[in-house]
């Protein structure tokens, strides 16, 4: 369209990150807007300050640190946001939500955005991450209580097949010697499954 | 003196030195915690990953049932703790909880184990019960991140350097450190997803502890119990340094100075055996 004003919005201080070395065309806000709309979390009041990325202890094994994240959230770069390793090594110790001067609640934006990536069926760059949080999840589903080691034995076969199971044998037998090991799970549940299958419904 | 009591999973199988000292502890102190009729899992990380609405159910159900007792509820895991205090903000606004239909009236409190030890039970009563007191022992105290994170959740009154832990120890004498790492996440959550990254993140917290002159490390979690102690061989391997650290949960170390007789055993179960340093301190 010859006639449409298009502004070009330098991608600043993004270097190192995926999102390098572009500039984005047009500013899109549909993303920031569905992020805002799904977490309660004001993500345009994010001014940069860094504070976030300045105590997070796991960006060092981020490919975006959190103040950028957010910023690409902000532009509306949703391929790199929900594509990144960051939404998946996030630790979850809020220290970021603890101390952001605008009272982002950014931790809580990451589960935003995992949840928005799963349900986009998106892969995720961690792909163990989403197993284990479903066999997690699965344990309480059928038992109520998780069961620690149902659950372990079958996120390492989801996660690294038989031969990682196996390897993972000796550290089980070691922890039944020292009495870690609960043997039989809890019962069923129906009220559990009841907020389990309401949840599914309702997303 | 009696409570609720929410174990969370953990309690019965990882951290099972944990629940039998808390037993032991609480018996001597002479509180009767009550554990909730029925309780399940509150959700823990899982949940809150998957879905805001799932997260906020599986943890109100509890509270749900702690409603009806009536008591204060005392929670003896940072994630659960976090998540039952998440539910219940919720809850306290009015709003409704997807698959679950609950009365909540929500008048009693929900406190963290060394809190709940420190301002309910007092100190008078923890001093009063010391029969061997540690003061050859230079614990740090290791809160880990969500017994106080986020506070306008948790209500802890001091996130960046709570005090519940150490006022304990201190009253069975300890000579407990100070240092900056109380609150430092230990990549709990990636233990099992990216144990490469839980394990630095793991080494840094050890070698603050080492550095702030303490010989053992004080916790007051299943989690941050479990990954603490038992990767620490793994870790001596990567890094080519030797760690050896004992990892205590704070109410073993009552046990000790109450002289429980069942210290041993609890301490059988750790990764990293306490016991030579406490030969050595003739603690035991």
């Amino acid at each position: 369209m010859a006639n449409q004003k298009t502004e070009e919005y330098p991608v600043i201080g993004l270097q190192g990150a995926s999102c390098t070395g572009r500039s984005v065309s047009v500013l899109n806000s549909s993303f920031r807007k569905q992020v805002e709309e799904k977490s309660g979390e004001k993500v345009s009041a994010c001014y940069q300050c860094e504070k976030c990325t300045n105590g997070c202890p796991v960006e060092f094994a981020m490919d975006i640190v959190p103040h950028k994240l957010i910023y690409c959230v902000q532009l509306g770069l949703r391929d790199e946001v929900l594509n990144s390793d960051t939404i998946w090594v996030c630790a979850s110790c809020e220290t970021c939500t603890t101390r952001c001067p605008n009272g982002i609640d950014i931790a809580h934006i990451m589960d935003s955005l995992r949840q928005i990536s799963q349900s986009e069926g998106i892969k995720a760059s961690q792909e163990q991450v989403p197993i284990f949080h479903n066999a997690f999840l699965s344990s309480v589903r059928r038992f109520g209580r998780v069961h620690e080691g149902e659950m372990a034995a079958i996120y390492t076969l989801r996660s690294s097949g038989l031969k990682g199971l196996m390897g993972m044998a000796g550290m089980g037998l070691d922890m039944f010697k020292k009495g870690k090991v609960k043997i039989l799970p809890h019962r069923p549940n129906k009220q559990v499954k009841d907020i389990f299958r309401a949840a599914e419904r309702k997303g | 003196m009696e409570v609720s009591l929410y174990p969370g999973c953990s309690l019965h199988g990882l951290a099972r030195a944990y629940n039998e000292s808390i037993e032991a502890v609480s018996k001597t102190l002479g509180v009767e915690l009550r554990e909730l009729d029925d309780w399940t899992c509150c959700g823990s990380s899982s949940a809150h990953v998957t879905s805001d609405k799932l997260a906020v159910a599986l943890a109100a159900r509890n509270l749900g049932i702690a409603d009806k007792v009536g008591m204060d509820l005392v929670v003896p895991c940072a994630a659960c703790y976090q998540r039952l205090k998440t539910a219940e903000k919720h809850l306290k606004q009015g709003k409704p909880v997807e698959g679950l239909s609950i009365k909540y009236e929500g008048n009693f409190h929900i406190k963290p184990m060394p809190d709940f030890l420190w301002e309910n039970v007092g100190e008078k009563a923890l001093r009063e019960q010391v029969k061997k007191p540690l003061k050859v022992l230079n614990p740090v105290c290791y809160y880990g991140c969500l017994t106080v994170r986020p506070p306008k959740v948790t209500d802890a009154k001091n996130p960046e350097d709570p005090q519940g832990m150490d006022n304990v120890l201190r009253s069975l004498g300890a000579k407990v450190r100070n240092w900056s790492f109380k609150t430092d996440c230990c990549g709990g959550n990636l233990a099992l997803t990216r144990p490469d990254l839980h394990m630095k993140l793991a080494q840094r917290i050890l070698d603050m502890a080492e550095e702030a002159g303490a010989d053992c490390i004080a916790v007051a979690c299943p989690m941050c119990h479990d990954n603490l102690d038992s990767k620490q061989k793994e870790i001596s391997i990567e890094a080519g340094k030797s760690y050896n650290i004992p990892i205590f949960y704070f109410t073993e170390l009552m046990g000790l100075a109450f002289n429980d007789p069942a210290v041993e055993t609890w301490l059988g179960r750790h990764t990293v055996d306490p016991r030579p340093l406490l030969r050595q301190r003739e603690l035991i």
